[in-house]
């Protein structure tokens, strides 16, 4: 646990020490504004807590986005440089390393979160929403944010290109994202299956303000497999 | 320290490193020696855990590298052909990020730090971003965190890189201070630069080692011990003549020819040159270079390599 605290620190330093971090999370935050703009506030007269849902919506899909860009350094950067040498040699396992990168892109992640804040806010003094509707939409933000993280570490594992991570990262999430359109060619029960591996009608529920352990369990699911698969590419560089 | 026992490495299809073996002692600073792509940073990297072997034994201090990887990365230091910087650091934070990721605890953190920035000269750079310095800073930077935790076993690939003369100089006397604390590898394709720092050298070439030992024990596989290079001005012909009289000379031949300058090439059993000289004298040639011609480490090495003497 020394050695992800450490690699994750590390991290995260370079994300606040470099501009990249920063430049993708105000282009996040201007999208997500203009969208909450254009589509949650404008338009007839609606209840709040469906201004609230809305608004978890959209930024859920800026967060899935977002997330591979914030990603797609975090091991391909290593290789690119050859300082990924250096964790190669010294005492730290391949998980720790994958582990302590996907935390600092997660914390640096909540940055975001932490700055869409004001838009729920705004919500709440010019209407009426309850807390833990509030609570459960960015739980359900940082687990959107964690599975998307976890897939842009694995594509970025893949290569010692930043630009083809995110590419590779980019089409996992659309095949996760539009993996429903399978299921209309596709009979029972393999429709179930397919219509269950799209990430947004997960979280459906958590945008309206409920919390379910089997779209808590398929995030956690999404992020474990990514991150397993991370790990297993790292390992597998040493031998070629 | 180190056992290497048919050591292969294959990168796809080809393999990079074949059937490599060799033992290096405790205390030992070894020369890794060869041309660009003949296999010496796999060899290096495979030593460092960075690699894993295709097949062959690797024990380091006892343990394997394929099974204990772990416990080898804790005894070693390792400097890859290109310094594992990052840029946004400082060289203090940089070193000390990776003093504890390879096991320095809290206690023994600024001492182990201070330490390796005394020995590479880099005391008055700690403060400095990684990012703005020279070339010669950043492989001090590389060697820094290399020696930070105090390893046994230092892997040192191509430190002399890309240095001016001065820095060379420089890297060659920090290797130099570094010999008995630690057991020192270092590999280098331009001889001269590890040349007077090495007890001894493996010679690799396209994956395999074609020559190990000391110089002189290269100087005599290439049947080389005991010769001289003598240069005089014309007439060569009686130089040659004088010299072919000297006892002990087996052997003289004319090596190069530039207007009045001759270089011959003198072999024969035991120290040559006191009788030599007095014979170019005697013979009124002029003397202008007396040299044992083998000490010269360049030449072994294009001979093993290439089979042709430096120019």
């Amino acid at each position: 646990m020394k050695n992800v605290t450490l690699i994750a620190r590390r991290e995260l330093q370079s994300y606040l020490r470099t501009m990249s971090g920063y430049i993708i999370i105000a282009v996040m935050l201007f999208i997500d504004g203009l969208l909450f703009n254009a589509f949650a506030v404008a338009g007839t007269a609606k209840p709040s807590s469906q201004v609230l849902a809305e608004f978890f919506t959209l930024t859920s899909g800026i967060t899935m986005v977002g997330a591979v860009f914030l990603s797609m350094r975090l091991i391909a950067e290593e290789r690119q440089t050859g300082t990924i040498a250096l964790l190669y040699s010294s005492p730290v396992l391949d998980v720790e390393i994958v582990l302590g990168k996907f935390l600092a892109a997660f914390l640096f992640m909540c940055l975001f979160f932490a700055s869409t804040t004001y838009m729920p806010l705004l919500v709440a003094v010019y209407g009426k929403v309850s807390l833990g509707h509030i609570a459960a939409g960015y739980f359900g933000l940082m687990l959107v944010g964690a599975s998307g993280l976890a897939i842009g570490t694995f594509g970025s594992a893949l290569t010692r290109s930043q630009v083809v991570a995110a590419v590779l990262s980019g089409v996992m999430v659309l095949a996760l994202t539009t993996a429903w359109l399978l299921g209309k060619v596709t009979d029972r029960p393999l429709t179930d299956i397919v219509n269950g591996l799209a990430w947004w009608g997960h979280f459906d529920a958590f945008r309206t303000g409920l919390v379910h352990l089997k779209h808590v369990a398929y995030f956690g699911l999404v992020t474990f497999i990514a991150l397993f698969a991370a790990t297993r590419v790292i390992e597998a560089r040493r031998w070629r | 320290m180190i056992q290497v026992e048919g050591l292969t490495k294959y990168y796809g299809e080809r393999a990079a490193i074949r059937d490599l073996s060799f033992t290096i002692a405790k205390g030992e600073v070894i020369g890794f020696l060869g041309l660009n792509g003949a296999g010496k940073s796999t060899t290096l990297k495979v030593l460092g855990c960075v690699l894993l072997p295709t097949s062959g034994r690797v024990l380091i201090d006892g343990f394997d590298v394929s099974r204990d990887p772990h416990e080898i990365r804790k005894r070693i230091g390792f400097l890859p052909d290109t310094p594992p910087l990052y840029d946004e650091m400082t060289v203090s934070g940089y070193l000390e990020f990776v003093a504890q990721l390879r096991g320095v605890t809290s206690a023994d953190l600024d001492l182990r730090v201070d330490d390796a920035m005394r020995k590479t000269s880099l005391t008055d750079r700690r403060d400095d971003v990684i990012s703005t310095l020279s070339h010669g800073y950043r492989q001090r930077v590389g060697v820094a965190q290399a020696l930070v935790h105090n390893p046994s076993l230092l892997i040192l690939d191509e430190p002399t890189g890309g240095l001016d003369p001065v820095q060379i100089v420089e890297m060659r006397e920090l290797i130099r201070q570094l010999k008995g604390e630690h057991t020192v590898l270092v590999s280098s394709h331009i001889l001269g630069e590890i040349s007077q720092i090495c007890d001894r050298y493996l010679v690799i070439q396209q994956g395999e080692i074609i020559a190990r030992g000391t110089e002189a024990d290269l100087s005599n596989l290439l049947g080389n011990a005991g010769a001289v290079e003598v240069e005089v001005t014309s007439p060569a012909q009686a130089a040659i003549d004088a010299l072919k009289a000297v006892a002990g000379v087996t052997d003289v031949t004319l090596t190069r020819l530039e207007g009045q300058t001759a270089q011959l090439r003198v072999v024969g059993t035991g120290e040559l040159r006191p009788q030599i000289v007095k014979a170019l004298v005697a013979a009124e040639a002029t003397v202008l270079k007396v040299d044992k011609a083998a000490t010269r480490l360049e030449n072994i090495f294009l001979k093993l390599t290439h089979g042709k003497d430096a120019p």
